[in-house]
């Protein structure tokens, strides 16, 4: 019985050949530990940032380690309304996260979806489909984000509109390329030749096996969605002041950054690259382990 | 008259991660000058490495690790980059396999051609572009002043390689490997440019080494035939000896599955199996794998017999008797 | 070729249609023309006549010939802000940003090919593992982060250079530029090399994938056999052939420039358009945001256009195919 437990299943594989880069390894850990920052901000900070009442203006722009009136200690110094850092940071870490891993997901069942009808369809759908696809991806990402918040004006609902807007179209085309593989193999035939309903087919046959590469660039997409989810917010095009991700905290710092005060822009610029470096670590060694065309 | 070329126990071996390989392992043979070495083997054979190692255009992980190249009694493998590279296109030129991607898609014949000629003799402009159109119109292709301005995708296979060929023989070289020069061809171009390198190389004295796997194509042409096997040469002598006599089992085998040779109705003979990883391979006779006259003593290293002079097998067990 | 190049056009103006379609209802059915197009101070009466002047109470198809219209005849409205043509506005706006788009990328070709070329003749060296890992944080981090870390480390902590603004400029051909004074110069220091950081990589990459690529063929192998040196074989053979996808993806990477200028302007207070749509957007300036959309949207079809047309001019196969 010991053997069979033994043996080798496609994941346990995975797991084996992902653990074999420590890189990406380490790259996961940090990204569970800020994810796991984000989420439980509340407790972890020692501020809520969004309760007017915690703030006292005059501790506005303290440096890194001051004291705050109220006796505990600023780690990172505190913004122009008297912010703590340390706490705007978990907080606007989570809505970066929100927003990024939100979109990502979001973009990826449009895109898939679509991806998966040009490819199952081919004629017409397909090439309607890819029209699109092709023009949307002819104009770069930030300039379709700027257009669409310029129209629909900020929040973070028409954020993570103008992410999804922006991505599907990539998904779309790798899922479609892949699917189109995929479609001209036994087993799709076989399922045809049953006469199975053909969402049935779809879902339950031909997206499993177009998943391992669609993982990887979900992986890469995330990363994408974040950096221009704070570029955005950069710009005072994204999220609302109310609610600030690290993207609108850089911004709110850059003002006094020439003065010197350095650290109300660079901790949240420092948060923000590693969040995006841990992510791009760990699909970066997705992309080795599972693309088959890699492997001998 | 000493030789033009004559190699003596290379070793050329390359370093890769999974170990290894000897790709030529204490290979030697000789050409003299206005001969033609025919160089046979299967593919992976080593036959190719030998050609670029004489050339010196081994790359890592691959390295020269034994034994001497003379060139006109000069080591070659002693010899510096800089003189090495004095010699290559001058002195000693190749021509590879596929036409196809021999020549730059982006440049034209006259850049290619005439950068050849700028590389080893100091001219104008306008006498290395005459001395590539004489070239040109050596190797038999027309109206040569206009196809230089061509680029090398206008040309056919077999035009792109005798383009290929009037740059390999600009300046007279003394030794011309060609690499399975015929092989991507259709069967009658084959034939027109195995007659124009043996003319070109017999009116200019050039020694030829010969490298294929197809034993039709140099029965006609060589002087002296070398059989090369997994790294080694296992047979070489003169070319009416070796194929009339064959020694080596596997030489034996390359014959007999050469199509006119056998009977018409007759099955056609193959040699069973594969060429061996020369990764993993085992000490003694590498063929005894497929040899049907292997026995427990081909696990050693075989001795070198010379059932003729000039005529010398590596093998236990030599076939006497006539070719199959 | 020509026909093609008419088919090309006749695409293009196509696409620009559509976007004019997609603007227009962006503008006119998503969100409330009423609001977007006509100043916020304006009263109640104004509001009626301007509304009737612009046809606002027409039926739709009505409203987009009218919009089509005043694009035909560069008309976009005006700026409420300015009181100015908004298309005059953003004109005058653009030389800063393409002053300092086409500077970025010539930085990436100056900086990202010679890398390039390193990292791909020496894969396995430390230097080239560096320079590869330094591409993907070019490629993955946020362009106004490594602005703000530029301004920090050379402005701020060095005092080297400035940190906001053209600086000094100078006339030619009756637009001021930057590139023109020492202190111009200066300025656009930072912000051309954090708008090139992307491209950067991207040339970088493509040049490593391109030499790693070009040294395993067989024209590249054939070069060095007719015995060019190094150098010759590298910047002119291998060169060549990589600088076809470079010249290509550079080429369609100017409109991104451009649009990414947006990022780079708002960081270093670039007086260019991508400052100016921000500030538009912000101050909810409509006319000007629509205008801006229309123009980038028609810069980057005629970029896209025209590298397909010089696309098949640099490369000689395709030039030829598509003539014949």
């Amino acid at each position: 019985m010991s053997a069979i437990s033994a043996e080798e299943t496609p994941f346990r594989r995975f797991v084996s050949e992902f653990a074999a880069s420590k890189l990406a390894l380490f790259g996961l850990f940090v990204f569970v530990l800020i994810a796991l920052a984000a989420i439980f901000a509340n407790w972890i900070g020692p501020q809520n940032p969004y309760d007017l009442a915690q703030l006292d203006i005059m501790d506005g722009r303290l440096p890194p380690g001051s004291k705050s009136a109220a006796g505990y200690t600023y780690l990172l110094g505190t913004d122009d309304q008297g912010r703590d850092m340390f706490s705007g940071m978990l907080f606007g870490l989570r809505i970066s996260l929100a927003v990024g891993v939100g979109s990502a997901l979001f973009a990826a069942c449009v895109g898939t979806t679509l991806g998966l009808l040009a490819a199952f369809f081919g004629r017409r759908t397909d090439a309607v489909i890819m029209r699109i696809v092709d023009l949307q991806l002819s104009f770069p990402a930030i300039l379709v984000a700027l257009m669409i918040l310029a129209v629909l004006g900020k929040s973070v609902m028409n954020v993570v509109l103008a992410l999804v807007i922006v991505e599907w179209a990539g998904y779309a085309r790798n899922v479609r390329a892949i699917a189109m593989v995929e479609r001209k193999r036994e087993y799709i035939e076989a399922a045809t030749c049953l006469a199975l309903p053909w969402r049935r087919i779809m879902f339950r046959h031909l997206l499993p096996n177009c998943l391992p590469p669609l993982i990887v660039i979900a992986t890469q997409q995330v990363a994408r969605a974040i950096a221009l989810e704070a570029t955005l917010s950069f710009l005072g095009l994204g999220v609302p002041i109310t609610e600030p991700s690290l993207g609108l905290l850089i911004a709110n710092g850059y003002q006094y950054m020439l003065s010197g005060k350095y650290w109300i822009s660079f901790y949240p610029g420092i948060a923000l690259l590693i969040t995006i470096v841990s992510i791009n670590l760990v699909g970066d060694h997705l992309r080795d382990v599972l693309n088959p065309r890699l492997k001998r | 008259m000493s030789a033009t070329l004559e190699v003596r126990n290379l070793r050329t071996h390359f370093f890769t991660r999974a170990g290894v390989v000897k790709a030529v392992d204490d290979v030697s043979f000789s050409v003299e000058r206005g001969q033609v070495l025919g160089l046979v083997g299967e593919s992976g054979s080593g036959k190719s490495v030998t050609g670029f190692s004489i050339i010196g255009l081994i790359d890592p992980p691959g390295r020269l690790t034994g034994g001497s190249i003379l060139y006109q009694g000069e080591d070659l493998a002693k010899l510096s980059e800089r003189d090495m590279r004095h010699l290559r296109g001058n002195r000693i030129a190749m021509i590879f396999q596929d036409p196809m991607m021999t020549l730059n898609p982006v440049l034209r014949i006259d850049t290619q051609m005439t950068e050849a000629v700028h590389a080893h003799v100091k001219t104008t402009n306008a006498d290395a572009r005459a001395r590539a159109r004489d070239a040109l119109g050596m190797v038999g292709i027309p109206s040569p002043e206009e196809r230089l301005n061509a680029y090398p995708h206008q040309f056919s296979g077999g035009m792109r390689q005798r383009v290929a060929i009037a740059i390999a023989l600009l300046h007279n070289p003394d030794l011309l490997i060609a690499d399975e020069p015929t092989t991507a061809l259709d069967v009658t171009i084959q034939a027109q440019i195995l007659a124009e390198v043996q003319k070109l190389t017999t009116d200019h004295g050039t020694a030829l080494i010969w490298i294929t796997h197809d034993l039709s194509v140099i029965a006609g042409l060589a002087d002296r035939i070398a059989v090369m096997y997994a790294g080694r040469v296992v047979e070489t002598g003169e070319a009416t000896d070796v194929l009339d006599h064959p020694v080596h089992p596997y030489t034996h085998g390359l014959i007999g599955s050469v199509p006119s040779r056998n009977k018409r109705g007759e099955r056609l003979r193959q040699i069973p199996g594969m060429t061996p990883s020369l990764l993993s391979l085992p000490p003694g006779c590498a063929f005894r794998t497929r040899c049907t006259h292997a026995t427990s003593v081909c696990e050693q290293e075989p001795p070198t017999s010379e059932p003729s002079p000039g005529h010398t097998a590596r093998c236990f067990h030599p076939i006497e008797g006539n070719a199959p | 070729m020509f026909t093609w190049i008419l088919r090309r056009m006749f695409q293009a103006s196509f696409v620009l249609l559509a976007m004019t379609v997609i603007v227009f209802v962006g503008v006119h059915v998503i969100g409330n023309p009423v609001d977007i197009l006509i100043s916020p101070e304006a009263d109640q009466a104004e509001r009626a006549k301007i509304i009737a002047e612009m046809g606002l109470d027409q039926p739709l198809w009505r409203q987009y010939a009218y919009f089509l219209n005043g694009a035909l005849h560069g008309d976009l409205g005006r700026s409420f802000v300015f009181n100015e043509p908004a298309l005059k506005l953003i004109g005058g706006r653009m030389p800063a940003t393409l002053e300092l788009a086409v500077t970025a990328v010539l930085m990436s070709m100056c900086f990202g090919i010679p890398l390039g070329l390193y990292a791909g003749l020496k894969p396995n060296g430390f230097l080239g593992r560096v320079i590869m890992t330094g591409s993907i944080l070019g490629f993955s981090l946020p362009s106004f982060w490594v602005g703000l870390m530029l301004i920090m480390v050379f402005a701020v902590q060095l005092g080297w250079l400035p940190s906001t603004g053209r600086g000094e400029t100078a006339m030619l051909f009756g637009v001021r530029w930057s590139f023109l004074t020492w202190d111009g110069l200066r300025h656009m220091a930072m912000p051309a090399l954090n708008l090139s950081l992307f491209n950067i990589s991207l040339v970088l990459r493509l040049t490593r994938a391109g030499v790693r690529e070009n040294l395993t063929m067989d024209y590249v192998k054939f070069a060095r056999a007719k015995g060019l040196s190094p150098a010759r074989v590298i910047f002119v053979h291998i060169l060549k052939n990589i600088m076809i996808p470079v010249t290509t993806v550079l080429g369609l990477e100017l409109g991104s420039t451009i649009a990414f200028a947006v990022v780079t302007e708002s960081v270093f207070a670039w007086p260019g358009m991508g400052k100016l749509i921000i500030d538009s957007i912000n101050v909810l300036d409509r006319p000007v945001i629509v205008a801006y959309l229309m123009m980038i949207v028609l810069m980057f079809i005629t970029i896209n256009l025209v590298v397909d047309i010089l696309y098949t001019m640099l490369d000689p196969r395709v030039r030829l195919e598509t003539k014949a």
